[in-house]
């Protein structure tokens, strides 16, 4: 055999390296985002599951406030039911659900028995932490797929995306409305 | 994702094989000069270096909490500090949830240990635990859950042994010379007076440096260290300000650790040794001047490695601190714009007092119960009574039925 046939021989040896190490990295990288969405995917699931127990508390107290109450129960059971449902849907709901549980916080304000109730108080520490490790575990989902993104649409890694049909992955935001600010009373 | 371990590879490597050299170096020359054969003395220093990395690598963790007198510690200890170590392990994309122990110490202090993401442990003094807030806390568990994911645990460890054992030698070495004397001089040897007495000089000048020496590129290594884990503890949390403010209340506090040693030392966030108001000499201690970290830390413009780069920059002109990896990984980082505002009130120092001297008693097996008149209980575990009358109002309480 010619020296040609053997140099291109080991050019197409060389490639199909070449495309196994980027096709596996890839895959690596999608496994890295399908695990970071299943964090965020607990956190969700933890706060559907604290709710209840929370509005059952704060009714006792909250006498007048039933609406807020109701908005918090129902959003989080929109929620729920959607929890198969894709990044962009999800984000939609949980971001009502969220907004829903600020407002809530902010009425829970005017309640100083409520606020002094130990089980309330622990309540509203684990909600409190389950807010943070949604926010966590979004950042870090966030930037997982932002890296597995740049890397399905950089060359020379995109040819390989696009030959083994590695779809982009959906960001989840969760954007809740500005708050206005409780007008403040002063006495002068 | 964020693992900088490559980083820490190469250079620590570096760092490393510097120190092992001396170790050879040392054990060969003592070794010619005791035993007549350097050989030998290259074989007893390695195997006590051996011996020290395995008992290192299955115990050192263990080794380490029980010396500070640290106590492990459940969720329903201390639920907020078990969250906050929760969500930072989220943050990091850490796959395990370490150990949390708490060191019943007014000293503001906290260290991670372990051999792997997979076996590690944090521990954090009742003093810090009671000044921080929430966002603090957040920063310092951050910082030290970057120690455990950049692998920096076990690789200080190793660093440590190495030179623990370059001291251990040294020391015994010393005093074989000044008191022992030698077997060598009576003995007659073959080679010249002139030989014996150029090993003698170069095992003396090894004695005295080495252990200085190997101190200088631990220390070098463990500063880098902890610029990269404040790096890290900025990404996860977004929020540089957490952990400055922080270290701003580490650094006003003057209570000296009692637990803690020379041989611990780099293991906490801030050197452990230091005095009030005395910023750290550059070269010869484990951890930067907590100043320079909170400036870097508050000049930061973003929350990525970059702009920790930058903002290190700023101070030190140059090379960085952060490997050029890191830098490239993910693109701009936006910082948490204005911490809006936590959700649940933070309990104030008092309250966190209360709640962390609440759990030290409960470690303790003490039981605590809870007076109608107010006032608290504590009826410790030799206590076997079954009712016990508080000593402000009078009322009778059951001991039985509480925890």
């Amino acid at each position: 055999m010619p020296v040609a046939g053997w140099v291109v021989i080991g050019i197409v040896i060389f490639l199909v390296l070449v495309f196994f190490g980027i096709y596996n990295s890839l895959v690596g990288l999608r496994n890295g985002v399908k695990n970071a969405w299943a964090q965020i995917d607990v956190q969700l699931k933890r706060r559907h599951d604290l709710i209840p127990n929370l509005v059952e508390t704060a009714k006792g107290y909250m006498k007048f406030e039933r609406e807020t109450l109701e908005a918090v129960t129902k959003a989080r059971n929109i929620a729920q039911q959607s929890s198969s449902a894709g990044a962009a849907e999800r984000s939609k709901v949980e971001s009502e659900l969220s907004s829903a549980l600020a407002r809530l916080l902010v009425v829970v304000e005017r309640y100083p028995d409520l606020k002094a109730n130990q089980n309330f108080l622990a309540l509203q520490e684990e909600l409190t932490s389950t807010e943070n490790k949604i926010s966590f575990s979004r950042q870090y989902y966030n930037d997982s797929v932002l890296q597995y993104n740049n890397r399905t649409q950089m060359f020379p890694s995109n040819i390989v995306a696009n030959m083994a049909n590695f779809k982009s992955g959906e960001f989840f935001e969760i954007t809740v409305p500005e708050e206005k600010a409780v007008p403040k009373v002063s006495f002068q | 994702m964020w693992e900088q371990i490559s980083f820490n590879q190469r250079r620590s490597v570096i760092l490393s094989i510097g120190m092992g050299v001396i170790l050879v170096l040392l054990g060969y020359f003592l070794g010619s000069h005791f035993f007549d054969n350097g050989i030998a003395g290259l074989v007893v220093a390695l195997i006590v270096w051996g011996i020290m990395n395995l008992v290192a690598y299955f115990q050192g963790d263990s080794i380490l909490l029980s010396v500070s007198h640290a106590r492990k510690i459940s969720r329903d200890d201390h639920p907020r500090l078990y969250n906050v170590v929760e969500e930072m392990k989220i943050a990091s994309g850490l796959g395990k949830m370490p150990d949390i122990y708490i060191i019943d110490d007014p000293a503001l202090n906290a260290f991670a240990t372990g051999r792997d993401p997979n076996r590690a442990s944090i521990a954090i003094t009742s003093g810090l635990l009671q000044k921080l807030n929430r966002d603090e806390l957040q920063g310092v568990i951050g910082h030290e859950l970057a120690h455990i994911k950049n692998r920096d645990v076990l690789l200080m460890a190793m660093a440590g042994v190495l030179l623990g054992t370059i001291v251990i030698l040294s020391w015994y070495a010393s005093r074989f010379l000044i008191y022992g004397g030698t077997t060598r001089s009576r003995r007659s040897s073959s080679q010249g007076d002139s030989g014996q007495i150029i090993i003698l000089v170069v095992a003396l000048i090894l004695m005295i440096l080495a252990p200085i020496m190997a101190q200088l590129l631990y220390f070098a290594i463990s500063r880098k260290r902890e610029y990269l884990a404040d790096a890290s503890s900025a990404l996860y949390t977004r929020y540089p300000e957490g952990l400055a403010s922080a270290l701003e209340k580490l650094a006003a506090s003057t209570t000296q650790l009692q637990s803690a040693n020379q041989a611990t030392a780099p293991m906490y966030t801030v050197n452990p040794f230091r005095s009030h108001g005395k910023a750290a000499s550059d070269l010869t201690s484990t951890h930067p001047p907590i100043s320079e970290r909170i400036r870097i830390l508050r000049s930061m413009v973003g929350a990525s490695y970059v702009d920790y780069e930058k903002a290190y920059r700023q101070l030190h002109k140059g090379k960085g601190v952060v490997p050029a990896s890191a830098v490239s990984a993910v693109g701009a980082v936006p910082l948490v714009p204005v911490k809006p505002e936590t959700m649940v009130e933070e309990p104030a120092e008092v309250e966190r007092s209360r709640e962390t001297s609440d759990v030290m008693w409960h470690l303790s097996n003490y039981k605590t119960i809870p007076c109608e008149c107010g006032i608290k209980l504590r009826v410790p575990p030799q206590f076997k009574a079954e009712k016990v009358r508080c000593p402000h109002c009078g009322r009778i309480l059951n001991v039985r039925d509480q925890s």
